[in-house]
């Protein structure tokens, strides 16, 4: 009875969000308010009914209802309950179903939050966001419904959930990339908006922001969350693996990135508004394309979803729907006019716009890779595949001249900047960086060396540059409190995320270069030596668990004769699936993780054990979170709430 | 700006979308028909841990194999690792690897650290073998008949479960025969 509650909330759902994709926007073009009025109630009814058909999903999950296809073949009667409900999602028909209802979660926050929005734009975005919950609603409808039955014959009990996904990453990772990947719909919603009134000003970006960056700070945080999984669940200690699945967050967050920076040139100084509109396009795009990617087949990934060209097929139309519907829109109506004002060379409006083609090429490189196999397959020119040396060969040094432009564009001004102020503002920084990337290598290592000498001088690059134009803010002769005080959200959720970039920086030049690691064959009381720790086998026991069998090995770490801590490895075998999974013990720490994965078992109580020494592998994930907590951070600037209402007044006059 | 220039964001999705709906026609886990059922490419390449032995089909033709694509950027490579050493203390088949656009070092050290399911490597640095089986990514393991004809391709980690599936394939042989 519930599934079949929750398939019918479904279908009235997809009808308030077909209302939602005509009344208002119709409304808006005849001009008709009582029409664009219904906006907000039909966003409320939608969202209303998405979340009476995921309880009713994550009910049957609870009650463990195998009669249920999706249900039985992601769950089990065994499985713990977290994993039961966080199950919902673990598979393509639910996860889908969870994109759909973040999707009417965003459209009903854009209509809460909207006072200041003149109504006809109000109308427009709320409509646009219904043309995409009504394709994707009918996606779910047509091909992958999660409450179809095996009836009459429904199985004992369910096949169980991969024993990857039985993790506390699971309950939060999609949840917060899809926040990421379906938020950007807001900032595409706006920019359609914007096209289909004609009216692109100052306004419009101003509106767009805060959206924005809070989407671009769940994406990064969906991101962070999933390396941090994928190095402590996968058993080997990697943390980025460039696979499609990754890739296709990544491209968002790069596009995001950019777009979130044109924005604030587009508002502040009303140029590259052609441009601002077209990431903001692209940016929505690229969360599409990577649900098509994940979900299509047309790729093979890790990650990738059961392929069915029938879906693959249906998520092609809706992309040629949506992206080749705005692209037409944006050929045709985007205005071709002059920008308002002229800049100059050394601009910070010129160094915004060279970081935004950086993060944009960057954007393309991983896209080309990860399209890469399919083009040449689609060609008939055979099967290949593109693996990690591509991307770092091209990410590296882009990324690199990126971060050069980010210290720049701190000292330069809008409009223009003369060439000596920079140089007197910024040859410090300049050559501190350098000289600490230099000496680095040998103080912490035992040599030079480049990579490291260029990462740490890049990173001390920004941190000073950050640093320094955050203490030019104090030259007035106002109190340093009053000045902290005065500074805008915003500015420390800048200050904040560049910082975090720094910090990510660090983590990923000192992980790479200086991780160890040692595969050994380990006897009971056997000890082995890695970067002065010593690793002594203590033995293993049988344990269990809720839905698995365990060998639990015990590993005591000591470093210069004193005990640091006890590692506790395990191998599971999880009794459905009978698959085994690799339980990695880690003792983390600010400058470094000792992480122990246990192999296989060998003869007279020996096992194969792998031990890693991986410093600075925490500040690549507290990097991300930087960034994500300075994006949300902007976002409780008070001029967005105050210049909203302003605008609306003048709108309505 | 010509107007014109506008709409090549909109050509670029043009050609984009052109491919991706010729991706959903190719399934990239399929083997391209033509080599199911046919012998193994012919081949000269040197082996992993002896680069002055080269190897041909020669050295595995008479007998039933599996040849296993590998590398050491791949990470569910890894993740297989302990499964092939399980089928190589088996015994019932031999394994033969295919290392696929590596380097020498690194893939010796992983044979070396994580022990060496495979009989021998054959190292494929080029790729141009690879290309020739039609590897798409690794890992990928083809099941060979006594003749040196590919029986069956599995694409990604070869699991318990994919064990089981291969062992009865060969069953099924062994039965033909009998």
């Amino acid at each position: 009875m519930i599934p079949e509650l929750g398939e019918y909330a479904l279908i009235l759902a997809l009808g308030f969000s077909v209302l939602l994709a005509t009344i208002p926007l119709y409304g808006a073009s005849s001009l008709n308010a009582l029409w664009m009025e219904y906006a907000k109630p039909l966003a409320k009814a939608q969202f209303t009914f998405m979340v009476i058909s995921f309880v009713c999903l994550a009910t049957a999950f609870a009650q463990d209802d195998f009669t249920v296809q999706y249900v039985a073949n992601h769950s089990n009667s065994q499985l713990p309950i977290q994993f039961k409900l966080s199950a919902v999602w673990g598979g393509h028909e639910g996860s889908l179903l969870l994109w759909a209802l973040i999707l009417s979660g965003w459209t009903i926050a854009v209509s809460l939050f909207s006072r200041g929005l003149p109504l006809d734009m109000l109308a427009r975005v709320l409509g646009v966001m219904g043309i995409i919950a009504t394709g994707f609603i009918s996606f779910l409808l047509w091909t992958s419904s999660p409450f179809l039955r095996y009836l009459p014959r429904s199985p004992q009990d369910g096949a169980d959930l991969n024993p990857l996904l039985q993790d506390f990453g699971l309950i939060v990772h999609p949840p917060l990339l899809y926040m990421g990947y379906v938020g950007f719909s807001v900032a595409f919603a706006f920019a359609i908006a914007a096209l289909l009134s004609g009216r692109l000003d100052a306004a419009w970006a101003r509106w767009s922001r805060p959206w924005t960056n809070i989407a671009w700070a769940f994406l990064g945080g969906g991101i962070t969350l999933g390396s941090w999984w994928a190095y402590y669940e996968l058993g080997w200690g990697g943390w980025w693996f460039w696979d499609p699945v990754e890739n296709a967050s990544l491209m968002p967050w790069l596009v995001g990135t950019a777009l979130m920076h044109s924005l604030a040139v587009t508002e502040k100084r009303g140029v590259f508004k052609s441009w601002t509109l077209l990431l903001a396009i692209f940016a929505f795009s690229l969360s599409l394309l990577g649900t098509f990617l994940v979900r299509s087949g047309v790729l093979t990934s890790v990650h990738a979803f059961a392929s069915d060209p029938e879906r693959g097929f249906f998520i092609l139309v809706l992309l040629v729907l949506t992206i080749g519907g705005s692209l037409t829109l944006y050929a045709f109506k985007v205005p071709n006019v002059k920008s308002e004002s002229s800049f100059g060379w050394l601009s910070r409006e010129m160094l915004l716009l060279v970081n935004n083609v950086f993060l944009v090429v960057m954007a393309v490189t991983v896209l080309l890779g990860t399209l890469y196999p399919l083009l040449i397959d689609a060609l008939g020119a055979g099967k290949i595949s593109v693996g990690p040396p591509y991307f770092n060969a091209l990410f590296v040094p882009i990324m690199g001249f990126m971060v050069v432009c980010m210290g720049l564009s701190s000292a330069a001004r809008w409009r223009n900047t003369p060439l000596k102020n920079i140089k007197k503002q910024l040859l410090l920084p300049a050559l501190i960086s350098l000289a600490i990337g230099f000496i680095f290598p040998f103080a912490y290592g035992d040599g030079f060396s480049f990579r490291v000498f260029l990462g740490i001088s890049l990173s001390l690059w920004i941190m000073s540059t950050v640093l320094h134009e955050f203490k030019a803010k104090f030259r007035a002769n106002s109190s340093v409190l009053a000045k902290l005080k005065q500074l805008s959200p915003s500015y420390y959720g800048m200050m904040l995320a560049h910082l975090g970039v720094a910090v990510t920086a660090i983590g990923i030049t000192l992980v790479s270069v200086y991780s160890e690691e040692r595969d050994m064959r380990m006897a009971i009381g056997d000890t082995i030596e890695l970067a002065d720790y010593q690793f002594k086998f203590l033995g293993t026991k049988p344990v269990t668990g809720a839905n698995y069998v365990a060998d639990q090995a015990s590993l005591e770490i000591s470093l210069a004769g004193e005990a640091v801590v006890t590692l506790h490895p395990e191998k599971r075998r999880y009794n459905v699936k009978r698959s085994m999974m690799t339980e990695a013990s880690i003792d983390a720490g600010l400058f470094r993780d000792l992480y122990i994965a246990l192999g296989e078992p060998l003869a007279d109580g020996a096992w194969a054990v792998r031990v890693h020494y991986k410093p600075y592998v925490r500040w690549l994930w507290l990097g991300g979170l930087l960034m994500s907590l300075g994006g949300i951070l902007t976002v409780f600037d008070k001029r967005y709430r105050k210049n909203k209402v302003t605008t609306s007044g003048a709108a309505h006059a | 700006m010509p107007r014109a220039l506008l709409f090549a964001p909109l050509a670029l999705f043009a050609v984009l979308v052109l491919f991706l709906w010729k991706g959903l026609s190719i399934d990239p886990r399929e083997l391209p028909s033509a080599l199911i059922d046919k012998p193994f490419p012919t081949f000269k390449v040197e082996a992993l841990l002896q680069p002055e032995r080269q190897l041909s089909t020669a050295d595995f033709i008479g007998k039933p194999v599996l040849v296993n694509v590998w590398a050491t950027w791949c990470p569910s490579c890894r993740q297989e690792h302990e499964q092939l050493l399980r089928i190589a203390q088996e015994n019932k088949i031999t394994i033969i690897g295919l290392n696929y656009k590596d380097e020498r070092v690194a893939a010796t050290q992983w044979l070396n650290t994580l022990g060496n399911p495979y009989r021998f490597t054959i190292y494929d640095a080029s790729g141009m073998l690879g290309l020739d089986l039609g590897v798409y990514g690794a890992p990928e393991t083809y099941l060979l008949d006594a003749q040196g004809v590919i029986r069956h391709r599995h694409v990604g980690v070869v699991t318990e479960q994919t064990w089981i599936e291969l062992q009865a394939i060969m069953q099924s042989w062994e039965r033909k025969a009998a």
